[in-house]
């Protein structure tokens, strides 16, 4: 595979930076591939902007960053606002009908879904929304196998949490797959 | 996939790298970006059998570090920019009373409290000064968190082999970036341990009596000899002494003891150097940059080369020289004013040559930052 950048992007407390860990983490063990994860943050613990970077590469990765973006997330407005100029030509724009209106023309593929109506109908919790965003975004962009998504929730979620993570998971992957 | 491959922030690998080297004792005060080095220790040294203490401050975490150490333990504190400056006057404690011990700055935008979330490596000079006299001190750094994991375990080395504090000069980028590390299983690397003292129970021990080689055995304080430990100038009894001569061996002594081993002590890789016209070098975070900008130049055909630097003090400047010569340019990649650039300046022959591509605003150069600076000094223009 060439070397993928992704971008993250939300408000503190949506899980974003969490999102990005579990992607590169999933691609670093269960697949065998480089990844390196980065942040930036405010200094407030909720409420601030948030963006994670991921890089995803069967090469050594050197600059950690990411300008550009393959993939881009945006769950909120404000991180859309900011943020959907940057994207890639021709890359993969995915953001969240509740929070997000797709304003502007880019040059990518948009992809608008309901992730946090679906999320909250189905499980009453927004608690695993990012987990949800995660399940649409690898069916759309087949960067990473959902079961290697998976194995990393099966090690980082605590027990009591990991049935609502997997069932978030499922209706990601639905999500995308009734939008193909 | 490897059972040993995990996937870590430069932080945890601090951690590990310091277990890993025998750390038992930790005291430290929680700080952005360096607090997750704090919060895992808290979980993880009692496990082992070591001992956490959250201090009221970073003057008594580093007061508590010198303790414990001169008890016969491996120590360490952790900490960013504000809590390095309180630091400084217990560094300088450790400096003249020689207690191994290692200081992790994990350094973000300054001066004061700065910009907590932000990379920066604005405290290259502070590590080196940051304590009052004339003295030496060791400084390592890390470019990823595979070397983070590495450096950390070549501190505690360091600081047992010379009897000194040792900062690992991290960057907030390497802190917090998440990727692939290896933790090397117990022997595969070097760890080297505390020299004690020979003499026997009962019979007078000099604390501060240096032998041939330079190094000074240690008897661990509280057990079986008395002796006397104190930051003003003293004899190898360790008593004070105004006396110009017992200064002036020892001032000396403090100092050649690192300087006169620079570049033995001094720790860099190369990439692409042994053609290369123009030299960059960067260390930290930074050198990603320049690493990204040498490849992606290289397959243009353009001969870049660069050299990172994992040992910033005492600064390498025969190698840096050495490295230097017959280059048409040499370009210094780091993200402060110019703190190792000058260093660069004064180790070559031809300092006229040297450039500096920097940013200290917050924001991670960038391998475009670095390309505009190489265009500029190749006559390309911006």
């Amino acid at each position: 595979m060439n070397t993928k950048r992704i971008v993250f992007s939300g408000s503190g407390g949506q899980g974003v930076i969490t999102a990005a860990i579990i992607l590169a983490e999933a691609a670093v063990i269960y697949e065998g591939l480089n990844a390196v994860q980065t942040q930036s943050y405010g200094p407030e613990a909720r409420g601030g902007a948030t963006k994670a970077d991921v890089v995803i590469s069967e090469e050594p990765i050197h600059y950690p960053k990411v300008i550009h973006p393959h993939i881009l997330v945006c769950l909120t407005q404000k991180a859309y606002n900011n943020f959907s100029g940057i994207i890639h030509p021709g890359g993969l724009l995915l953001t969240d009908s509740h929070y997000v209106k797709q304003e502007r023309k880019v040059d990518a593929r948009r992809v608008e879904l309901g992730m946090y109506r679906a999320v909250m109908d189905k499980i009453g919790k927004p608690i695993a929304f990012n987990i949800c965003m995660l399940g649409a975004m690898t069916r759309l962009t087949g960067l990473v196998r959902a079961e290697s998504i998976m194995e990393v929730l099966e090690t980082k979620i605590p027990v009591d949490f990991l049935e609502i993570n997997k069932r978030a998971l499922e209706i990601g992957l639905q999500l995308a797959e009734t939008h193909q | 996939m490897r059972a040993d491959v995990r996937f870590m922030q430069g932080n945890e690998a601090i951690v590990e790298g310091a277990l890993y080297a025998g750390l038992h004792f930790y005291a430290g005060y929680p700080i952005t970006p360096s607090t997750e080095i704090t919060e895992i220790l808290s979980e993880r040294l009692p496990g082992t059998g070591g001992k956490f203490i959250q201090m009221e401050d970073e003057i008594a975490s580093m007061c508590a570090i010198i303790g414990a150490s001169l008890t016969g333990f491996k120590v360490m504190t952790a900490t960013s920019g504000p809590g390095f400056s309180l630091m400084q006057e217990a560094i300088g404690y450790a400096v003249m009373t020689e207690v191994p011990s290692v200081v992790v700055n994990v350094q973000r935008g300054g001066p004061g409290t700065g910009l907590p979330t932000s990379v920066a490596q604005g405290d290259v000079m502070q590590a080196r000064w940051g304590t009052h006299g004339d003295h030496s001190i060791i400084g390592l750094t890390a470019s990823s968190v595979q070397d983070a994991f590495l450096m950390t375990v070549e501190a505690f080395n360091l600081a047992e082999t010379f009897r000194t504090p040792v900062i690992l000069l991290f960057d907030e980028l390497v802190g917090h970036m998440r990727e692939k590390v290896v933790i090397p299983q117990p022997g595969e690397i070097e760890v080297v341990e505390r020299l004690r003292t020979s003499v026997p129970q009962g019979t007078n021990y000099h604390p501060y009596l240096v032998r041939e080689d330079g190094r000074l055995p240690i008897s661990d304080f509280g057990g079986v000899h008395r002796y006397n430990v104190t930051g003003l100038v003293h004899d190898m009894w360790g008593f004070p002494s105004s006396d110009p001569k017992v200064a002036y061996d020892l001032i000396h002594h403090l100092v050649d003891k690192l300087e006169h081993r620079a570049d033995t002590i001094a720790h860099y890789k190369e990439y692409f150097t042994e053609d290369a016209e123009v030299l960059l070098i960067s260390y930290g975070s930074s050198a990603r940059s320049a690493l990204h900008m040498v490849e992606d130049r290289r397959k243009r055909g353009v001969k870049v080369g660069l050299l990172e630097l994992q040992s910033l003090w005492p600064f390498p400047g025969e190698t840096v020289r050495k490295k230097c010569e017959g280059r048409s340019h040499v370009l210094v990649v780091e993200m402060n004013m110019g703190q190792i650039y000058q260093e660069v300046k004064k180790a070559v022959s031809k300092p006229e040559k040297v450039f500096l591509a920097n940013r200290f605003d917050g924001v991670f150069i960038s391998p475009a930052d670095i390309l505009r600076l190489l265009n500029v000094i190749q006559g390309k223009g911006v």
